[in-house]
């Protein structure tokens, strides 16, 4: 990286106070989804925060689908990408949560990003050197899976501007947390610290007789998190709601906050609040 | 047909012309020193090596899904394991019963199979066939797998590191280096009746390599797996018009995680529904591929995953296990009409 690049990162990195990555060995733990509610939660904990989300899922990107902002396009001013805006419901200032994905510049939704690594890598950079976010109190940067170009990107270019840390999210099988492994080892070799583990999809509970079925068995994150001696954020459970306010782009959170699920990521959001000290 | 770059301008003769780097267009083109040095004209000797290699492998197909943990890995791990049974098992699960012992028959005819995982940073399957313990061996004849039952053969990155935790942090130049040696110097035996690939998620670096080593080498096609989720289907999408660009035949979308029986009271919840796109079959319909099946959620059937036993040995009598000989028999249709097809 040169200098130039080097020093107008360092600027565009500077109006953001906290960056967090969410990262997974493992596809299909909810990465994605974990992102955008910690997104929502933290905007909605108090009025004058300001959130970001930026996916770097260059070949799958569900951000803007999940946030309800599939359709939008980015635009350009001339401070650079102006990332699309996501209205909070009873919300007047419509400038708290915003997003850049890859997603909003592809012509049909069905068009497939088939691009090797140097040219994901440019992706990546480019979104971290010219999106204008204003002044942000968090950036929540969510990632494929694996430990492979994104990942590396990331790491080295935001290695100057320090992010906070990453939240690792698995599910309890054996086989996620087998990759979950491989994935604090990846952090702890390129010095970013975690933050915390959360568990996803621990248990479902059946909606006509109650009985909780651990599907994806249970316990495994706690476990993992004593093992490399970091913390458990908490458990998730399946909630078949949670999976259809993504699928429609509706907010969960304000939609069902009496459900477990909505109680357990305000949970989470605390606890990582407290860990960034953005109080 | 011209192999010109798809984002290149419209006149673009494409780096394997003649005329690359020469012509009037390419005036003015970043690459037109790189085309114009013949470099765009070699052709990779690995291509004709695997082309080789892969003669004594009859059927070959990828697993692929543009979403990551929606089966892809269980998905081939139960397809191969079916694949290796013999007939007569297969014929009495089909009525939803174990064989028994005594049917064993020796001199029937074994079916050879073959499971190579080119997920690089996150193998799962060593240990959805309850390997993990095992290494690959270097012999003259090549890298030997390592095998779960004498017909059926494994290889995997996983079987390669030092350390199970390891981290494999690969850019894709290495990746691809890892994949065309897999392809190129696996000794998988005299011969293999299926090579089942399984991949990770995306359509990156792992997904171009392999389709370009095999293209020349007959691979029958991809099979797609996807969750009923909308988001699923959305990353799906791109995934099949990724095989449309790539030209590989589809050979069928699977839709798993279909629905979950509660083992207490019976009563089946869709958790991941399909709100707007109805899901899998919808999606096979709107590109005009074959839709195999849907399999369902069940504990079972995901403990025997994870303990590397096949499902359909184990509890024929789960409706995932007959869900699951319904889209393995079509896939054995699909590929054997297309062996026909290409040898006259």
């Amino acid at each position: 990286m040169s200098d130039q690049v080097q020093s107008k990162l360092l600027k565009r990195m500077s109006t953001i106070k906290h960056k967090i990555l969410v990262l997974s060995g493992k596809g299909g733990v909810g990465k994605s989804t974990v992102s955008t509610q910690l997104a929502f939660s933290l905007a909605l904990s108090r009025k004058d925060i300001r959130v970001g989300i930026l996916d770097v899922d260059i070949c799958g990107p569900s951000i803007p689908k999940m946030l309800g902002i599939d359709k939008n396009e980015v635009f350009t001013c001339t401070e650079g990408w102006v990332p699309v805006k996501v209205k909070l419901s009873g919300d007047d200032d419509d400038n708290r949560l915003c997003c850049m994905s890859i997603g909003f510049l592809l012509q049909s939704e069905d068009d497939a990003v088939v691009w090797r690594g140097p040219k994901k890598h440019s992706m990546i950079q480019q979104f971290l050197e010219d999106t204008y976010w204003g002044d942000l109190d968090a950036l929540i940067i969510d990632t494929p899976p694996g430990t492979s170009d994104e990942h590396i990107t990331l790491a080295e270019i935001l290695k100057e501007s320090k992010p906070d840390g990453a939240i690792i999210v698995t599910t309890p099988q054996g086989v996620s947390l087998a990759d979950v492994r491989k994935e604090i080892n990846f952090c702890n070799k390129l010095g970013i610290p975690v933050l915390g583990v959360v568990e996803n999809m621990s248990g479902f509970a059946c909606p006509c007789c109650n009985e909780i079925t651990n599907i994806f068995s249970s316990g495994g994150g706690r476990k993992l998190a004593e093992q490399f001696n970091i913390d458990f954020l908490g458990q998730i459970p399946i909630d078949p709601q949670l999976a259809s306010c993504e699928d429609e782009g509706k907010n969960f959170l304000q939609s069902f906050p009496e459900s477990a699920s909505a109680k357990e990521l305000e949970n989470i959001t605390n606890k990582i609040k407290k860990r960034i000290t953005l109080l | 047909m011209s192999d010109a770059p798809v984002d290149a301008n419209s006149t673009c003769v494409g780096p394997k012309s003649e005329q690359a780097g020469k012509a009037s267009s390419c005036e003015g083109c970043p690459s037109q020193l790189l085309c114009a040095s013949g470099e765009g004209r070699k052709e990779d000797p690995a291509v004709n090596q695997i082309k080789d290699a892969m003669r004594i492998v009859k059927h070959k197909f990828l697993v692929l899904s543009g979403k990551g943990g929606v089966g892809k890995s269980t998905f081939s791990s139960q397809l191969a394991l079916a694949l290796s049974l013999n007939d007569k098992i297969i014929s009495k699960a089909r009525q939803g019963q174990a064989a028994m012992d005594e049917d064993e028959d020796e001199d029937m005819n074994v079916t050879q199979v073959g499971v190579l995982d080119i997920d690089l940073c996150g193998p799962s399957i060593p240990r959805m066939f309850g390997l993990e313990s095992q290494q690959l061996h270097q012999s003259n004849l090549g890298w030997s797998p390592a095998y779960y039952k004498d017909n059926l053969a494994v290889v995997s990155i996983g079987f390669m590191l030092p350390n199970a935790d390891d981290p494999v942090i690969w850019r894709g130049p290495k990746k691809n280096g890892l994949i065309k040696q897999f392809l190129r110097d696996v000794y998988w035996g005299d011969s293999l009746d299926y090579l089942v690939i399984d991949t990770p998620p995306g359509t990156s670096d792992e997904h171009i390599t392999v389709v370009q080593y095999l293209r020349e080498a007959d691979l029958d096609g991809a099979i797609v797996i996807t969750t009923p989720q909308d988001v699923s289907c959305a990353d799906v999408r791109r995934e099949l018009s990724f095989c449309k660009k790539v030209n590989i035949p589809v050979i069928g979308v699977v839709e798993n995680m279909s629905g979950f029986v509660c083992p207490n009271c019976k009563n089946e919840t869709k958790i991941f529904k399909p709100s707007k796109s109805g899901g899998g079959e919808k999606l096979a319909e709107q590109f005009g591929v074959p839709f195999l099946g849907r399999i369902p959620l069940d504990p079972r059937v995901m403990n025997a995953c994870e303990n590397g036993k096949s499902i359909i040995e184990e509890m024929p009598d789960s409706p995932a296990s007959q869900a699951l000989l319904e889209i393995v028999q079509k896939v054995k249709n699909q590929t054997n009409h297309l062996h026909q097809n290409k040898t006259f």
